[in-house]
């Protein structure tokens, strides 16, 4: 056992077993880790906003390299942010329309293409029992397409049209415990590594593996 | 059936107890169960393998401290085999606190292998709005990244030479715990058409699979579980795999709760 010098890591540790606390009760610790974290990442995420964004972004090109295009989205940016006051909230209406025009129009086509287009293509595949890739791609096609149909509502789900809805349910269900298996797993990732945090890097007691 | 009444109404913070136990014991009594590499792993790792020194992957650090247990190992482990194969290597952030996590990183595993900041490897640093960034990149990456994180411009760093976009970069593998990983397949892979990898968390693994079996990404790391295998993929064992032993364990304990929690609520539904 080799503790660390580092005030850092027994910090680290304090505000874990904090978190942690909240497993046996919710407890003032617990509040103080929850807004601590709330607070420094906030504060974080600003200082980096400004430095790695407004400074070079804007403050560098338009004041030190003479740049003066840059105060059209630099005027835009802090419409935004009269939204913070009241009597000019409405100045934010002109670049939000802005944005939401922009962002639609890049990002509608691109997501059609990756999301959709692709996932269509990716059904199109050769189907057979001849080789054991076709059977999957069986397996992909019926899949695809019985979910499709659980999710039209505009005929009742009776008959074949309702068998085939059903087993949409089936590959419904086995994806969600596919997601829960996985989440499980993430969680206790997470776990796992907060463990090796102390045990390995606060106590110093090199585990196995 | 008092026995499962009372089964039933266990106090949860007694299960917490369990798995707390089932986790720490194999940490340090291993059971050393063989880590299974997958082939959505190996494709990573055969790409990287056959880059050359002129090969550049770009790893971008899209994640936080919420997710650090299992995207840590994972963005460890891609450097090392990057520096390993004297691969050029550029390291950016979409998310605010990756960036010191990155960095952290690093500094640690250059050092590792005697690597130099501007030679071997260009951390850009952090930039906000995570689309904007990535479609500028395409163009040029010194429209959003005119000087790297220490302020020092891109003409000037010997690496960044002849490195001017997408055009120029092998490969992009984006680690992440939130969607930022599809907004590199929708503004880096289909106009530019980048090869993309991710390392994402477990909990969003099974939604990125259809993009694997469409072909659309190379290759893909979820969880703990695929930094394990990258980890043994390039024989280094490290934090995802210590970590294994203690995650098969806990999921046979839970297994076990969920079966016995189902034949419990049958018997109670017979009464």
């Amino acid at each position: 056992m080799h503790l660390s010098p580092s005030i850092g890591v027994w910090v680290a540790v304090f505000l874990t077993l904090c978190v942690f606390s909240f497993l046996y009760k919710d407890n003032p610790f617990y509040k103080f880790a929850e807004h601590l974290v709330v607070g420094v990442s906030i504060g974080y995420g600003m200082v980096l906003w400004y430095t790695q964004g407004i400074l070079p972004k804007f403050v560098t090109p338009f004041f030190k390299e003479g740049k003066y295009i840059y105060i059209i989205p630099a005027i835009l940016g802090t419409m935004i942010a009269m939204q913070l006051v009241r009597k000019y909230a409405w100045l934010a209406r002109f670049p939000m329309a802005f944005l939401l025009g922009a962002g639609s129009g890049i990002g509608l086509p691109r997501t059609m293409q990756a999301g959709v287009i692709k996932q269509l293509e990716a059904t199109m595949v050769p189907m057979g029992f001849s080789h054991l890739q076709y059977v999957w791609n069986i397996v992909i096609f019926v899949g695809v397409l019985s979910v499709l149909i659980y999710f039209f509502f505009s005929k009742e789900h009776k008959g074949v049209f309702g068998g085939i809805a059903n087993i949409g349910i089936w590959y419904l269900m086995i994806g969600f415990g596919a997601t829960f298996g996985y989440t499980v797993m993430a969680r206790l990732s997470l776990f796992i590594g907060r463990m090796l945090f102390i045990i390995q890097t606060a106590l110093g007691v090199q585990v196995a593996g | 059936m008092k026995f499962w009444e009372k089964l039933l109404s266990i106090d949860r913070r007694i299960i917490y107890l369990v798995i707390a136990i089932t986790v720490i014991l194999p940490l340090f009594v291993p059971t050393g169960w063989p880590i299974n590499v997958t082939y959505e792993v190996k494709n990573i790792y055969d790409y990287v393998e056959n880059l050359g020194p002129d090969g550049v992957v770009l790893l971008s650090a899209d994640y936080d401290a919420s997710t650090l247990a299992e995207l840590q190992p994972m963005f460890d482990t891609s450097l090392r085999h990057c520096f390993s194969r004297d691969v050029k290597v550029m390291v950016m952030s979409l998310y605010p606190q990756g960036v010191g996590l990155a960095e952290m990183s690093l500094k640690r595993i250059a050092k590792e292998y005697n690597k130099v900041n501007g030679v071997d490897y260009c951390f850009l640093g952090y930039r906000p709005g995570a689309s904007i960034i990535i479609m500028g990149m395409g163009s040029n990456i010194r429209i959003p990244f005119p000087s790297d994180y220490y302020g020092t411009p891109l003409k000037d760093i010997p690496m960044m030479k002849g490195i001017n976009n997408f055009s120029d970069i092998d490969l992009v593998i984006s680690f992440s715990g939130t969607g930022i990983v599809a907004s590199w397949l929708y503004y880096a892979h289909e106009p530019y058409n980048q090869d993309i990898a991710w390392g994402v968390t477990a909990v969003m693994a099974s939604d990125y699979y259809p993009f694997l079996q469409s072909h659309q990404i190379v290759g893909l790391i979820g969880g703990m579980k695929g930094a394990a295998e990258y980890e043994t993929l390039i024989s280094k064992p490290g934090l995802a795999t210590s970590g294994m032993d203690a995650q098969s364990w806990a999921h046979i304990m839970i297994i076990i709760f969920i079966i016995i929690g189902n034949i419990g609520y049958l018997a109670m539904r017979k009464k």
